[in-house]
């Protein structure tokens, strides 16, 4: 890279530059791990309403049918079944948010060749938009970055929006994580198709996908295998944290904002993940269901690190000791350390929009005591969406959740851990501001 | 895979910066050190002793009020240690020990732990500390002793060791036996009350007299220069102060070149260059809005021109940044960041 492309390189104001860390798996080829001995695959593993279960207990399923229907007249996608096996129960289990949820629980059938079903080959290219927007749906797909928003609804339009640009985010701002590389270096067919599907499904004219620079490969890779129409374009943008958050790319590619608290579609955008349209195009052209993924198993005291294709539901006892887990005490998050979650139970699964297995044992940072905010202004130098992190927490404190709102502007935090990351007194904040939402969303409720 | 892992669990982000409050204000201390060694080069053991006195005067009464209110000592903070060098820095290096002893004590009572200690200050401590000796010994304040005394280093200033309460050896004698023809004047004394001006060169080296450690600018920028690159100083608070201060004097000089005194000389002269990068810099007592450091700044640079040039002080910007410590509250309620995506009031 030249020094003229380092001071010409899009990017967004603020963010931070957390080490990465991806050198630990980034040229690991995808490998697939064994089945395990039971799937747990959680009914709500989307953002919407759960489905609903339409099997029964000691029922056997084969691989890849459909087992949970979309709950109606709501958001709500599809579950299929990630292993052939016998239903064992569906019951509450421990969840990726740490509340046990309702699960449905298979033995896998160690006898079964484990060969999906699938439907009729469809050619999306003599499709409507509709009734592409429908197989999405029925293929149970969500966003695969961690947000688990279903993907058919991003395409599912007001009249009077339309869709001329679809960016596509292979940025993988989070420091450990590589799935995303991995699947822009090995399904770049499947990535293209799945781009081109969603163009025809919004009507949209061109697409961008955005990468940081730190995936200079993904170039190489991608670039020589676009349509030669030239409406599918790829970009690097500045290595930066969260360049991945949707707003922060859109500001970066296209130099412009995502309205406070609205969707990309305001402004004729959508924006997907890589690993959601690689799995759009692999997924709807054989009418099968969403049900396996690439996770990255990373961090301290594995033996093997690496990136792994497992069925959805694999609980984490299995892909740690595949990835031969050898810590005594650690922490363990599901997706990047970031915004990752906790995980507190071995029993629970991979679900649809786990993008990792981060282990934390000496990389972990070693919580110290919580000083007062000397208002240093570092986190305001970070915050992505320009808030004012300082005053918030100095709020929360105090229990003003309610100015925090009406006046800080609290709804537009997305908690990417920016100001956390910075503050040199260990302030908590973006938990501070995940507590204050909370409070004040049952505080709305109760008053209606 | 070990039998029975222990899990931690602990709220995202999962790793975090190295920079802690310690590590900036270890730092901080770094910085002021070579401004230490070259205020006792200048004016030797008297300044020596002075510094020591105000830092423990200033960790003592820091420990004294950790333990009055039964909060875990908070000494290795280093912030405490920094007010006290801070405020040896603003004090003429004769002044009388004991009467430092009593602004570390006031900086740090008065100016810190009254208001709740680390991160509640409203007033930079080490101001507040001089403010009230300024008040209290206008006299010792403003008597200046020549730099690079030839006994410096084997012969206190004779106010050094005055005792409390006890009317200071006269200065002035001394002062003029060790050095022929010393006025007792500084730059900016020498301005204000004689119309003379010292050239930018020897006040932007800091070969002058003066307050201990503020006489070289250049200094002051080199160390200062280091906390900006290990980002462990704002340099928009000091930026915005020195600019703020160069248009006010330049509106000044430009419409009368006789009489009043050049840019330049008011950047470099007195404690404006330390007060820009050592006091007004203070992150609790300065805003953090973007727009805010910068009107704060203006502010303190106006201020500190038109203090010196029509009250009744040589020195201002001490007041100066007091008073933009004091507006902060306000500067920040009207300079809130906009934020990404904002929309227009009428959209919303």
């Amino acid at each position: 890279m030249g020094l003229l492309d380092f001071f010409s390189r899009k990017t967004f104001p603020h963010g931070i530059h957390p080490p990465e860390y991806k050198a630990i798996t980034q040229h690991k080829k995808t490998l697939r791990l064994p089945f395990p001995e039971r799937v747990i695959l959680p009914l709500a593993q989307h953002i919407g309403a759960p489905a609903i279960p339409i099997v029964h207990k000691d029922q056997y399923v084969v691989r890849g049918e459909l087992i949970a229907e979309p709950s109606e007249n709501a958001l709500s996608v599809p579950i299929h079944a990630s292993a052939s096996g016998s239903v064992r129960e569906i019951d509450l289990m421990p969840g990726p948010k740490g509340s046990k949820v309702m699960s449905i629980v298979i033995d896998t059938d160690p006898s079964s060749p484990q060969i999906p079903v699938s439907g009729k080959c469809q050619d999306y290219t003599r499709m409507t938009p509709e009734q592409i927007i429908n197989a999405v749906k029925q293929t149970g797909l969500v966003g695969l970055g961690g947000a688990g928003f279903p993907s058919y609804a991003k395409m599912l339009l007001p009249k009077d929006r339309r869709i001329h640009t679809i960016v596509v985010n292979g940025c993988e701002c989070e420091p450990f994580l590589t799935t995303d590389h991995r699947i822009m270096l090995e399904k770049v067919d499947d990535l293209i198709r799945g781009i081109q599907i969603a163009m025809k499904a919004v009507s949209a004219e061109r697409s961008i996908i955005g990468i940081e620079d730190n995936k200079l490969d993904v170039l190489e890779a991608i670039s020589p295998r676009l349509p030669a129409d030239g409406r599918i374009q790829i970009e690097a943008v500045e290595t930066k944290y969260p360049q991945g958050a949707e707003k922060m790319l859109v500001k970066s590619l296209l130099g412009v904002e995502i309205p406070s608290r609205g969707l990309p579609s305001e402004i004729g955008l959508a924006v997907f993940n890589v690993a959601t349209l690689a799995e759009m195009g692999r997924l709807l052209p054989r009418q099968q269901g969403l049900i396996e993924r690439i996770i990255t198993v990373t961090g301290d005291d594995l033996t093997h690190p690496g990136n792994y294709v497992v069925p959805v539901g694999t609980p984490l006892q299995d892909i740690l000791d595949n990835a031969g887990f050898t810590g005594q005490e650690a922490e363990i998050i599901l997706g990047g350390p970031m915004m990752g979650l906790p995980v507190a139970s071995f029993e629970t699964p991979v679900t649809k929009s786990t993008g990792g297995v981060l282990i934390l044992d000496q990389h972990a940072y070693k919580p110290k005591d919580i000083l007062p905010c000397i208002k240093c202004s570092l986190c305001l130098q970070a915050c992505p969406i320009n808030l004012n992190p300082s005053e918030l927490g100095m709020l929360a404190n105090k229990r003003r959740y309610d100015v925090m709102e009406a006046q800080y502007h609290l709804n537009d935090c997305f908690e990417c851990g920016a100001c956390s990351y910075v503050c040199p007194s260990n302030i908590p904040l973006v938990q501070y501001f995940k507590i204050a939402k909370t409070l004040n969303r049952e505080r709305h409720i109760q008053n209606g | 895979m070990a039998k029975h892992p222990r899990i931690d669990l602990r709220p995202s982000p999962y790793i975090h910066s190295p920079l802690t409050v310690e590590k900036i204000m270890r730092n901080v201390v770094y910085a002021l050190l070579p401004l230490v060694s070259f205020s006792v080069w200048q004016f030797g053991i008297s300044a020596l002793a002075l510094i020591l006195v105000t830092t423990f005067a200033c960790l003592g009464t820091e420990s004294l009020f950790c333990r009055l209110s039964g909060k875990a000592n908070s000494l290795k903070d280093y912030s405490a240690t920094i007010t006290g060098l801070l405020l040896a820095m603003t004090l003429p290096p004769g002044f009388p020990l004991w009467m430092g002893a009593v602004a570390g004590f006031v900086a740090i009572a008065m100016g810190k732990t009254l208001f709740g200690g680390i991160g509640f200050n409203v007033f930079n401590p080490a101001l507040v500390g001089r403010a009230f000796v300024q008040a209290a010994f206008p006299v010792a304040i403003t008597t200046w002793t020549p730099a690079l005394a030839p006994n410096r280093f084997v012969e206190f200033i004779p106010s050094t060791l005055a005792l409390p309460f006890m009317k200071p050896a006269a200065t002035a004698e001394w002062s003029a036996h060790v050095v022929d023809g010393f006025s007792g004047a500084t730059p900016l004394a020498l301005m204000k009350f004689q119309g003379i001006m010292t050239d930018s060169q020897s006040l932007f080296l800091g070969l002058t007299d003066g307050s201990t450690g503020e006489t070289s600018a250049l200094l002051i920028l080199l160390c200062g220069g280091y906390l900006m690159w290990r980002k462990m100083l704002d340099w928009r608070i000091p930026a915005s102060v020195i600019f703020g201060t160069a248009i006010t004097a330049a509106v000044f000089y430009f419409y009368d070149p006789s009489h009043y005194p050049s840019p330049a000389f008011m950047i470099f002269s007195g404690g404006l260059m330390f007060g820009a990068v050592f006091m007004a810099s203070d992150m609790v007592a300065s805003p953090v809005t973007p727009l805010g450091i910068f009107i704060f700044g203006l502010l303190v640079g106006f201020l500190t021109v038109i203090i010196r040039l029509f009250g009744g002080l040589t020195e201002a910007v001490m007041y100066a940044i007091l008073f933009g410590n004091a507006a902060t509250p306000l500067i920040e309620r009207y300079t809130q960041p906009s934020i990404y995506g904002a929309r227009k009031k009428e959209d919303s």
